[in-house]
């Protein structure tokens, strides 16, 4: 069953802007789907109308069968979502904001009672359980945006930048969180700036660009669309100068590291004989490709 | 559905109670010292020179409508500052992204309006206890009006905060129609001592119907006709209704 199905989706605000253009999409259950592009690709948009936040021009939406013009109380009981921007009441405690938002999705208070000890214990937010959402950190107020998406169990889980702003190690409990969430049955649609966050997390991708479907296959199909890679070498040997090797381009970064570009298909093994032949000693590798930022800029033509 | 959307409408009834009790100081106290002020001032003080209104001592007759005027502003401001600001803070969207119906949500505020309106016409009336003695001519009136009252000007909040689009806008209607349109609603005076002119103008104002038929709860005495008064306000409260509906359907200021 597909958890989104999209057909023909278009969106034309009334300042004639095109923001979606006949956009048709699925997403299957089960799966941990990459939506990505540029400023004003038309992302926020399509998770607009999903939401119903945004109005759409024209065109149908369905999550799990259930559309959502015809039967919209049973399709977004089944979407939960975490925008962009904080939109807390500020002056409501953490517990509140999750038991009102239940309520508002039809689960009965003792029901949200439980589940909102289960998702700040998970969140690591249940210290902050009595706490204004104004006292909470950035990291603490994006972590209870996750938490208040999933307070009614929904099956379809929307994203929209997650991690953004926030330091490193919560952006890794963050990816941890959703993933189990995804192994645990929830589908889950990402959007993200970090195409590190997509190429690890997401098992399909889509990439949107002028408000239209310019690629749409797994991850791992669109990273075989790339060309080059880039190899990173620490050597115990110091060099003054880079050597040189026939199908391998090299450059000193210092003098005891090379960075080294060829194609995904060169022989790295032939690399390693050659640096041997010339007294070169490899101690560490590294491969430094951000690929799908790569194929990302290549794809999209933006940088 | 029905069971889901009675929890949401429970839950934001919840959402409303928690916020006038933990602004208690903004929502209950104020209605409390201005009614004090109101009775020391009008009901004693001038009170005393006027002597009585429509042969009613002029503290007594004044108290109804005091009581009602708290209600009127309490639940009009209760519904367009909670209303507008979770529209300016854009928590309103936990609320439409939810299954909740928009009829759900439009009477879970109105509720709100009711429940403070009616909590400060309590407090209000226990204050004008302490001034004057209050007598009961019929209570099914005085209930009911005060809930009629509240749901009209809980909705008439709700269009306005529907309709703002900055703070501004939620303060102009107060200081220019709603004040305007107490005072000249008979609390202090029978319209029976305005000139025939200003007696047909007075006949627009539905807050007269209100005062009037509030009043006659307690005193058995109005200037208006109980039965046109119900029947008035019920249609004015399902306009308001319908209004509410039409601009949360069209979604401005919410929905793009």
């Amino acid at each position: 069953m597909n958890a989104l199905s999209i057909q023909n989706l278009s969106k034309q605000y009334t300042n004639g802007h095109v923001a979606l253009d006949n956009v048709s999409l699925q997403v299957k259950e089960g799966d941990f789907f990459g939506l990505l592009g540029p400023n004003g690709a038309g992302k926020s948009t399509l998770i607009g109308i999903l939401t119903s936040i945004v109005r759409k021009t024209s065109g149908n939406v369905s999550v799990f069968d259930k559309n959502i013009d015809v039967d919209f109380p049973a399709a977004r009981s089944l979407l939960g979502v975490v925008p962009q921007e904080f939109n807390f009441n500020l002056f409501e405690k953490v517990w509140q904001v999750l038991v009102f938002q239940a309520g508002y999705y039809g689960v009965n208070r003792k029901t949200a009672l439980g589940k909102v000890e289960e998702l700040l214990s998970r969140l690591g937010l249940h210290e902050q359980r009595n706490s204004s959402v104004r006292m909470l950190s950035g990291g603490m107020k994006r972590r209870l945006m996750i938490a208040r998406a999933l307070i009614h169990s929904p099956r379809l889980l929307i994203l929209d930048e997650p991690t953004a702003g926030v330091d490193v190690e919560l952006r890794h409990l963050t990816w941890k969180f959703v993933d189990e969430i995804n192994k645990n049955g929830v589908t889950i649609i990402l959007t993200t700036h970090y195409l590190e966050e997509a190429e690890n997390l997401c098992k399909n991708i889509a990439i949107i660009d002028n408000g239209k479907i310019i690629e749409n296959t797994s991850t791992k199909n669109l990273l075989r669309q790339l060309d080059n890679q880039t190899i990173e070498l620490e050597l115990s040997t110091r060099l003054k100068t880079p050597p040189v090797l026939n199908d391998f381009s090299i450059e000193l970064s210092d003098t005891t590291t090379l960075k080294i570009q060829c194609s995904r298909k060169a022989d790295i093994n032939s690399l390693f004989t050659m640096l041997s032949k010339k007294k070169i000693k490899v101690i560490g590798m590294l491969n430094r490709s951000a690929r799908l930022e790569e194929l990302f800029v290549k794809i999209t033509g933006k940088g | 559905m029905i069971s889901s959307n009675w929890i949401a409408f429970r839950t934001i009834i919840f959402k409303e109670t928690v916020r006038i009790l933990r602004i208690w100081t903004q929502t209950l106290l104020p209605s409390a010292i201005t009614s004090v002020l109101y009775f020391i001032i009008f009901g004693k003080i001038i009170g005393d020179r006027v002597g009585s209104m429509v042969g009613i001592g002029y503290i007594e007759f004044i108290a109804p409508g005091l009581i009602l005027m708290a209600v009127i502003t309490n639940s009009y401001g209760n519904v367009s500052s909670s209303f507008f600001s979770s529209k300016f803070q854009r928590n309103v969207e936990e609320m439409l992204v939810s299954p909740a119906s928009e009829h759900v949500i439009i009477l879970g505020y109105a509720a709100g309006g009711i429940l403070r309106g009616s909590i400060v016409g309590l407090i209000v009336t226990v204050i004008s206890m302490i001034f004057t003695k209050l007598q009961v001519f019929d209570l099914l009136i005085i209930v009911s009006m005060v809930l009629l009252t509240a749901m009209l000007f809980s909705l008439a909040g709700l269009v306005n905060a529907l309709l703002a689009s900055k703070f501004d806008d939620i303060g102009i209607i107060p200081t220019f129609i709603l004040t305007p349109l107490n005072y000249l609603g008979g609390i202090f005076f029978s319209i029976s001592m305005l000139p025939e002119f200003w007696q047909k103008v007075a006949a627009l104002n539905p807050v007269l119907y209100m005062v009037n038929t509030f009043r006659y709860g307690f005193l058995g005495v109005s200037d208006t006709s109980i039965t046109f008064s119900f029947v008035f306000l019920g249609l004015v409260v399902l306009a308001l209704y319908l209004l509410s509906m039409k601009l949360f359907i069209s979604g401005k200021g919410m929905r793009n």
